[in-house]
């Protein structure tokens, strides 16, 4: 059975469409990650499927439930881990964990057991009964996923779940959602900027541009895609050199995104030399060029273009997208 | 439909967020004391009510105690916005619980900290007035609780009606010069009514609060402006509408 099904999703606010009509499935048991820069309708897809946002059209079966017509079940069936924090700051650790668990209607019993198991699964339990404000950014976070854990849900939405955290933290976020997975067999769907994220947790991967899936694949294969290796370069006038490195032979694509090149070739230690000359008899000059095995964003830039960092940058748009999709 | 659960849930949390927060329970109880004490027996002491019966302390005690369940009321429904901002009002309305619930559970536990506050007056103002110049007897103590209640249920709804209206707390002076102190003002707290101008007098008689003040002096003096049923009547048939107005703002948001 899939955990998730999705048909033609689409959600427009004010007839900007922010979710463009999406298509996917999720196995039980898989991380699926939604990719992609901010404001392309990852978290509208998450808001739509946690019951948070009405959709515009299409349907969704969760669990098995339609997220039309059985609201709670749906509900009752996922945990979530929001995009902002949203812990009661003046309650305790074990206090915010006890009010959910109180309100999933699980037992007085049960919650005890529960709620000692989850501290220690994201290893909080010294910290238990501190109150929230004075607990660390990722201290925040991990009490976040325990939360999501206490009902003891099917699936696991987790919407960017270690933005802002540094590499260290973001790490250890990471080992827990992979054990969740691994020990209890929970699906989980996350959305994420980070390309490093995508291919560390996922299954499968959605790279989701302006509301669209441009592509879907496990991370391995939407690499293969590309063939090879890329090779970076960055050039004075980059529409010169893609005019002359297109011609060569042994390459198999080239994509320009701002003032670099992306060339994508079988065998790139042997071509990059190759480029380097081809390029300084034509009289183009190249500033850096760098070789390696593809990424996520090579998948990207291959896709739309453009570099999901790139978008870091807009982010005066980013705000005006949440703000929509916020809750007022 | 109503789950007696998740109506707990709500009033524990609240609870522990009032007993955890020394620094608002003390605010909240100094300011009506320190009315009571300035107004009631400083200003009482070189003013006095024409043709009453009893002393300004006395008229003004009932008034302070209605202040007390106003203020505290309306801020603890406002406070709603704030869950909003923190982000947790998002970790209630995605469980799989009625809204209904939660609204009514968020009341129970607002108006249990308002009337406990109010309790907490009652107790300073018989200490101040002294237990002869008061009516003090279980029924009128009784009558006196269920008026500080209606009076907390309704303030309560006020608040969580503004609080589905407003997204941040930059309107909150607005509330308070426009809406707060005017209540509070022509409530009949601090001075009859009777002897207004008219026109003062038109405009306290939409204010929901006048009925509640005077019922409370009624059932503590003995002495009102309208008899008890009356103020009691038109309080429960404006906390209903609020109770019901409040409920459906908060089951629209998205």
């Amino acid at each position: 059975m899939n955990a998730i099904e999705v048909k033609g999703l689409a959600k427009k606010f004010n007839g900007f469409a922010a979710v463009d009509g999406i298509n996917f499935e999720i196995k039980e048991g898989e991380i699926f990650g939604l990719l992609g820069p901010n404001g392309a309708g990852k978290t509208t897809t998450i808001s739509m499927l946690s019951t948070i946002l009405k959709p515009t059209s299409g349907s969704a079966t969760i669990n098995g439930f339609n997220l039309a017509t059985q609201q709670n079940d749906v509900r009752m069936s996922i945990g979530i881990v929001f995009q902002d924090p949203s812990l009661d700051d003046e309650l305790t650790g074990r206090e915010n964990l006890d009010f959910h668990g109180r309100l999933y209607g699980v037992s007085s019993k049960e919650r005890k057991e529960k709620i000692k198991a989850v501290l220690e699964l994201v290893e909080l339990e010294e910290k238990a009964d501190s109150q929230v404000k004075t607990y660390s950014g990722g201290m925040k976070r991990r009490l976040e996923l325990a939360r999501g854990l206490i009902h003891m849900p099917k699936i696991l939405f987790l919407d960017e779940p270690t933005i802002g955290l540094d590499p260290q933290t973001r790490r250890k976020l990471w080992e827990y959602i992979k054990r969740i997975n691994s020990e209890k067999g929970t699906t989980m769907i996350l959305t994420t900027h980070y390309m490093e994220e995508a291919d560390f947790l996922c299954n499968r991967i959605a790279i989701v541009d302006k509301g669209k899936i441009i592509a879907s694949n496990t991370p391995e294969k939407l690499k293969q895609v590309l063939g090879g290796d890329v090779i970076t370069l960055e050039a004075s006038e980059p529409e010169s050199l893609k005019k002359v490195v297109g011609k060569m032979a042994g390459i198999n694509e080239v994509t320009i995104f701002g003032d670099k090149l992306n060339v994508t070739a079988n065998n790139g230690s042997t071509v990059l030399p190759r480029i380097i000359k081809v390029a300084h008899d034509n009289g183009v000059s190249i500033r850096s060029a760098t070789l390696k095995s593809p990424s996520l964003e090579d998948v990207f830039i291959h896709y739309t273009g453009r570099a999901i960092r790139e978008e870091e940058a807009d982010s005066k748009n980013a705000m005006r997208l949440r703000m929509r999709v916020g809750w007022r | 439909m109503i789950e007696f659960r998740v109506v707990y849930t709500m009033w524990l949390r609240e609870m522990k967020r009032w007993w955890r927060s020394k620094p608002r329970m003390i605010g909240s109880l100094s300011m009506p004391i320190l009315w009571l004490v300035v107004m009631g027996i400083g200003l009482g002491s070189s003013f006095s009510i024409p043709n009453a019966a009893f002393n300004y302390l006395v008229f003004v005690s009932p008034g302070i105690i209605g202040m007390s369940l106003l203020f505290t009321s309306i801020f603890s429904g406002v406070s709603v916005i704030w869950d909003r901002q923190f982000g947790f009002l998002k970790e209630i309305l995605v469980s799989p619980v009625s809204r209904t619930s939660i609204v009514i559970g968020k009341m129970v536990g607002s108006s249990t900290v308002s009337l406990i506050t109010g309790l907490v007056i009652l107790f300073i103002v018989i200490l101040l007035n002294g237990v002869s110049s008061l009516v003090l007897n279980p029924i009128s103590l009784l009558q006196t609780v269920a008026f500080m209640s209606l009076i907390s249920f309704s303030f309560v709804s006020v608040g969580l009606v503004i609080a589905s209206k407003l997204t941040n707390m930059e309107g909150f002076q607005m509330i308070m010069s426009l809406l707060v102190m005017p209540t509070f003002f022509l409530s009949g707290a601090m001075f009859p009514i009777e002897n207004a101008p008219q026109w003062m007098k038109a405009v306290a008689h939409i204010d929901p609060l006048m009925y509640g003040v005077d019922g409370m002096r009624s059932s503590l003096t003995g002495i009102s402006q309208y008899p008890m049923m009356v103020d009691f009547t038109i309080l429960v048939a404006f906390c209903v509408v609020m109770v019901a107005l409040a409920s459906h703002l908060f089951s629209r948001i998205e």
